[in-house]
């Protein structure tokens, strides 16, 4: 089985079998990463782009790393440096891209369906890192990923996320994904930053407290206030949101011991989530962005290989 | 030269006439009758072709002087023209903004020289659009605007709005208001809902606009003013208008055939072409929209032709400028999906789409009666066919409706006796 898509934009569209499929794959690429020399030669001869339209370290480095450890040749182009300062369009970009030679281009933009426009218009395949408040597929990926290796399945595990889920790409990716995979997701958010028809997306339940949102559930996904993106002051304070929002030893004291706390990261400690839960042994927020070059892998390795088959 | 168009049906806003004669002379409507025998320079046999009095756009956007890419008088009237509209009123904010009677010159006589229709230009309520300063409504009424409007901004400020209401009443100048509440509307590019979530945009609550119709209802009638309220496109709104004429504001208001054929899930996949302000809203307001029309709490059908280049819509959907063309569809998709339904008569659509919006606008149109000027808009209410982007006559192309199977052919277009556009035969 491969892939059908040229490129991946989303997971909206995307089937539970072809999810299996990046995750299986990725187990497959996480041997790889364990050995010593993690290096194959599976993109040898193959150009991978990064295009990175907002800053990003883990995404970024996450993708390079990848496409390395494949023998790839990766190049980053960031926004800071390119001709986009001088007023290009994002085709034109993405057409000199191409006529490079790219045979993926790993986009982030803060505008929602930039990495769509882009696929429309190059022959590279493009692979969304991330754009605007839609969707980040591969931190999804490497989510269900992470849970998949600890519970042995999706179907049937109930996740919640925790934080502002107005402003997340990261939260909208996790729903889809996680409801085509049959797992159960519930959500709570300030309801200034709780998006209007969320169980549209899914099957989503949206909850009004914090204990209505932790019961019973195996996974707690907090999220980062994404304080460069608040137009406006959507809380009234730091002190408030994290008494109220924030998840605390407090408010998870009563969680089994074998529920997992997950976090995309870079986490604002102690505003959505207290130190003593990121660096608790039911952490995996470190073992998240291990899987995540596995994942991002996988992904490289099926898109180049679609040809091939 | 005489024109004798015969055995034509003949819709007004009263009544229609089956198989009738109608002989123009001199720019003018001279008989109207069965059986005219008089020669005449050009005979038309109009059977089974219904002639409507020259459909009237109040609101429309020529982008002349300023932005000649996108669209300019001349392109503009010719598209208007194949749109079956014989008079369209522009709206000022082109560049520079219609905000003095210099500008308004240059398009009145660009329009007299040029145009293929009835051009009106539409005066700023305030200067620049800047929502502050109250623009020169006198001068520019003797310079030749219809109206007033900021349209494409609201005027945020209540007070500038009392003082422009009353202030271009006193030069019988009715004012379009652009409602809009900035503050609410934030930085959104669609419609707040499911779909705005779902491709991850920021949403605009339909509340933006029913908000400031609320506010700009109430300046009209503490004031006693007549107000016009533009592209009304959701439930609130209607309802509120409703609401309003019952208690005898002087209200009239205007929607536009995307608000009564498309909801918001026509931005799926970041289609730029559905990106228009107000955004398209849901099946409900959809629905809501067609009743206002039925039960006329909506006075009139309008464009809101506003082109834009390719390549400006070919961009990150929240880049993408806002608006889409609409002469070219307008009559056919009123048709298609309002009479054809049963929810407006010929009669009703005669008068959305001509004989009102030339009311409104003091406009001494939208009437077929002897003496008239003979603007009329001849059409094909039986033959299907599909719309197609590449043949308008607009310079752009903007338009969600491609390749959309309708009825109401536009034939032939008819100003001032004169023939600006003909179908070409099949």
């Amino acid at each position: 089985m491969k892939l059908r898509q040229k490129d991946v934009l989303g997971l909206e569209g995307v089937s539970s079998g072809e999810i299996e499929l990046i995750l299986d794959t990725a187990k497959e690429m996480k041997t790889i990463l364990d050995s010593n020399k993690k290096r194959v030669n599976y993109l040898q001869g193959r150009t991978v782009v990064t295009l990175f339209y907002e800053n990003s370290t883990r995404t970024r480095v996450s993708f390079e790393l990848a496409a390395k450890y494949m023998g790839a040749h990766a190049v980053n182009v960031s926004v800071g440096s390119s001709s986009v300062q001088k007023g290009e369009t994002l085709i034109d970009t993405g057409r000199t891209l191409d006529a490079m030679g790219a045979d993926i281009v790993v986009i982030r933009h803060n505008r929602a369906g930039a990495p769509h426009l882009l696929a429309k218009n190059i022959n590279a395949s493009v692979i969304n890192a991330g754009d605007g408040m839609h969707e980040h597929p591969t931190q999804a990926l490497l989510d269900m990923f992470t849970m998949r290796e600890h519970f042995g399945k999706l179907e049937g595990l109930k996740v919640a996320i925790v934080g502002d889920i107005y402003h997340s790409r990261v939260a909208r990716s996790n729903i889809i994904g996680l409801t085509t995979m049959g797992a159960h997701v519930k959500v709570f958010a300030p309801s200034t930053l709780l998006p209007v028809g969320m169980e549209e997306l899914g099957s989503v339940k949206v909850c009004n407290t914090m204990e209505e949102a932790l019961e019973g559930c195996d996974v707690v996904m907090g999220l980062r206030i994404q304080l460069e993106r608040q137009k406006k002051a959507l809380f009234p304070s730091a002190y408030e949101y994290s008494r109220f929002f924030g998840l605390n030893n407090e408010n998870v004291k009563d969680l089994g011991s074998d529920v997992l706390f997950m976090h995309p990261g870079p986490v604002n400690r102690g505003l959505e989530m207290t130190s003593n839960i990121i660096d608790s042994d039911q952490s995996v927020i470190n073992l998240q962005v291990t899987n995540g070059v596995a994942v991002r892998m996988a992904l490289l390795y099926l898109l180049t290989g679609r040809e091939d088959i | 030269m005489k024109i004798l168009i015969s055995k034509a049906n003949i819709v007004n806003h009263d009544g229609i006439k089956m198989g009738s004669d109608i002989l123009i002379e001199n720019g003018k409507i001279a008989a109207i009758g069965e059986h005219l025998t008089i020669e005449a320079g050009r005979k038309i046999n109009a059977e089974n072709l219904w002639v409507f009095p020259g459909l009237v756009d109040a609101h429309c956007h020529l982008r002349d002087p300023g932005y000649e890419y996108k669209e300019d008088i001349i392109s503009g009237s010719k598209s208007a023209a194949r749109g079956g509209f014989t008079s369209v009123a522009c709206m000022p904010n082109t560049n520079p903004v219609v905000d003095n009677s210099a500008v308004v010159s240059y398009i009145t006589e660009k329009a007299k020289s040029e145009a293929v229709v009835n051009v009106y230009p539409i005066g700023a309520i305030t200067k620049g659009l800047k929502g502050e300063e109250l623009s020169e409504m006198g001068s520019m009424k003797e310079a030749g605007i219809v109206a007033v409007s900021d349209d494409g901004r609201p005027v945020m400020n209540s007070s500038v709005m009392k003082k422009a209401m009353v202030y271009a009443q006193q030069f019988n100048l009715p004012v379009i208001s652009h409602c809009e509440d900035l503050d609410l509307a934030e930085e959104g590019s669609m419609n707040e809902g499911a779909m705005s979530t779902k491709l991850g945009l920021r949403g605009i609550p339909s509340i933006a606009e029913s908000v400031m119709v609320s506010r700009d209802i109430l300046l009209a009638e503490y004031n006693n003013v007549p107000m016009h309220i533009a592209h009304v496109s959701n439930r609130y709104s209607v309802e509120l208008i409703r609401q309003a004429k019952k208690r005898g504001v002087k209200v009239t208001c205007e929607t536009c055939p995307h608000y009564f054929t498309l909801t918001d899930k026509a931005c799926e996949n970041y289609n730029t072409n559905a990106k228009m302000n107000p955004p398209l809203q849901t099946e409900d307001d959809v629905l809501a929209i067609k009743e206002g029309l039925r039960d006329g709490t909506i006075d009139i059908i309008a464009t809101d032709h506003a082109p834009h280049h390719f390549d400006e819509k070919n961009v990150e959907f929240d880049c993408a400028p806002n608006g889409i063309v609409g002469f070219e569809t307008a009559f056919p998709l009123a048709y298609t999906y309002l009479v054809e339904p049963g929810i407006l008569s010929l009669t009703q659509l005669a008068e959305k789409l001509s004989t009102k919006p030339a009311s409104i606008l003091n406009l001494d149109k939208g009437i077929i009666a002897c003496g008239k000027d003979a603007d009329l808009t001849m059409v094909d209410l039986d033959t299907e066919f599909t719309i197609n982007v590449s043949e308008f006559a607009s310079k752009s192309k903007n338009s969600p409706f491609d390749g959309w199977k309708v009825k109401g052919k536009i034939i032939m277009t008819i100003v001032n006796g004169k023939i600006v556009f003909e179908a070409s035969p099949k």
